[in-house]
């Protein structure tokens, strides 16, 4: 264990080292980016808006006292989203998508001696194949939550309003009310730290592959659940160290 | 020219490398011949810096490799072009990003146009003109190999590693990536070492020969000499490689008599 988060901060330290010309960095980074990112957004879509609407259905469902307002449920939904539901939930699903194909393409990469190749031609492989991988998803990571944010409210609202739990004003009532702006700052925080978890656990995984196809699968279910389960360990430190 | 000295590699307990020294002539294809698991692939890779020897240095034309200075290390990597086994091909790219990509990485100054000459200049050589747009996915063994070598010698390298280029192709195929390889080193006069445990490569294209048995260098010498060398391994590895391929072509002609009698 103590042996591997010691290779883990080695390949850390590695992407830092020999770093590849800005403007090839740069073209990497969007090439990830456009990976990592836009190839999410239906995935997260879908997952934040549900997420929303059973929240609100469920919150509904146990609010039976009448004299709680009704506009709660929005609160709830609001609060539940911003603080938990979108970054968290976003990011484990992000470390099952992203990450095994992070994991599963550098492995291949690596067992096909693709890596090789790179390190043949004095390319330095882990910064022009990890690093923008990493760089990519500390920008994508907050701009998905945020957009998990806004759908899963949507999906609050139209769970909420087509289910009659409350009324539009109300709800609208609801998600306005006691807002703290500092919660969307801590989402945001999380959601960076947990970008940085999962690209980079899961490319120490697909990195450090070696032998055929099967080691390739097990990298890359190794590396989401070690991501999964780094995210929850972080989500526990960030609500300790940031609330 | 290369230069390897007293290279010893051990993986765990089993010793790969034993010992391994030798010269390497620019301007011709020094072959590394040896069966399966004589450590050929492991002591290319220690030549090349993929794998670090435990003990031994490798000197290219008069500079010292293993240990340097990483800028020195690089500058002379930057110098190798390689063929790997499976070709290494970057599966994202098509051929023509296969080819360009080290001229991109390591001439940054070089025009876009000028790239593109380049690349199909290169392309042309290996004999895959028209084949730009294709992706890896699409080619064949022996097309591989050629984007393979095409990609080695585009940014103009010095020096040229071939990892076993004939495994799993054709008889025909096989010769005709030989041929190339054995053109290039001769037409652009570099250091070529190929790794190999085929004796037609030998045949074909041997100017120097190292044999490896167990991690060592039993025997060095041309391909004239090699059928009267007096190592009873090499001798014995000769006569298996015969047999092999008398079994084969007697396969073959089996095979072309039956499909004959079909028709």
């Amino acid at each position: 264990m103590l042996e591997h988060f010691g290779k883990y901060l080695i390949f850390l330290g590695s992407l830092v080292t020999r770093i590849e010309s800005p403007r090839i960095l740069f073209n990497r980074t969007i090439d990830e980016a456009i990976l990592i990112g836009i190839n999410s957004i239906f995935i997260v879509g879908i997952v934040s808006t549900f997420i929303g609407a059973v929240t609100c259905v469920q919150v509904s469902y146990n609010l039976t006292n009448a004299l709680i307002p009704r506009s709660t449920i929005g609160f709830m939904v609001r609060e539940m989203t911003i603080l938990e539901l979108a970054p968290t939930i976003t990011s484990i699903v992000l470390a099952g998508k992203v990450g095994s194909n992070i994991a599963s393409g550098l492995g291949t990469m690596q067992i096909t001696e693709q890596v090789d190749a790179l390190e043949v031609m004095g390319i330095n492989s882990e910064n022009y194949l990890v690093l923008p991988k990493i760089i990519a998803a500390l920008f994508v990571f907050p701009m998905l939550v945020i957009l998990a944010m806004f759908l899963s409210i949507a999906g609050g609202y139209i769970a909420g309003t087509l289910t009659n739990a409350l009324t539009a004003q109300e709800y609208i009532t609801g998600i306005r009310d006691a807002f703290v702006p500092y919660n969307i700052l801590f989402a945001l925080i999380k959601s960076v730290v947990f970008a940085f978890l999962i690209s980079s656990i899961s490319s120490f995984k697909g990195y450090n592959t070696s032998g055929g196809a099967l080691e390739v699968g097990a990298a890359s279910t190794a590396a989401v659940t070690n991501s999964v389960i780094a995210v929850l360990i972080a989500d526990y430190v960030c609500a300790q160290l940031l609330l | 020219m290369i230069e390897i000295h007293n290279i010893h590699k051990t993986f765990g307990d089993k010793k790969v490398l034993d010992g391994v020294s030798g010269v390497f002539e620019t301007g011709k294809t020094n072959l590394l011949l040896g069966a399966s698991g004589t450590g050929k692939s492991v002591l290319l890779k220690c030549i090349v810096g993929l794998v670090k020897p435990d003990i031994g240095s490798v000197t290219f034309d008069g500079t010292y490799f293993t240990n340097n200075k990483l800028d020195i290390r690089q500058e002379i990597r930057r110098k190798i072009g390689m063929l790997f086994q499976g070709s290494a091909l970057f599966d994202s790219m098509n051929v023509q990003q296969n080819v360009e990509f080290p001229l991109k990485m390591l001439t940054p100054d070089m025009t876009k146009s000028d790239r593109m000459d380049r690349v199909n200049f290169c392309l042309k050589r290996v004999g895959l003109e028209g084949s730009n747009k294709k992706m890896p996915s699409e080619l064949s063994g022996g097309m591989k190999k050629r984007v393979g070598i095409a990609r080695a010698i585009a940014p103009n390298c010095t020096y040229l590693f071939c990892d076993e280029p004939n495994s799993g192709l054709d008889p025909l195929t096989a010769i005709k990536i030989d041929e190339l390889i054995k053109e290039i080193t001769v037409e652009y006069n570099i250091t070529t070492i190929v790794v190999t445990h085929d004796m037609n490569s030998v045949i074909e294209i041997g100017d120097r020969i190292m044999f490896l048995y167990q991690g060592k260098k039993l025997w060095e010498g041309t391909r004239d000499d090699i059928m009267d060398s007096d190592v009873k391994e090499l001798n014995e590895f000769i006569f298996a490689n015969r047999l092999m391929r008398d079994a084969k072509k007697v396969e073959e002609e089996e095979e072309q008599a039956e499909n004959n009698n079909k028709q």
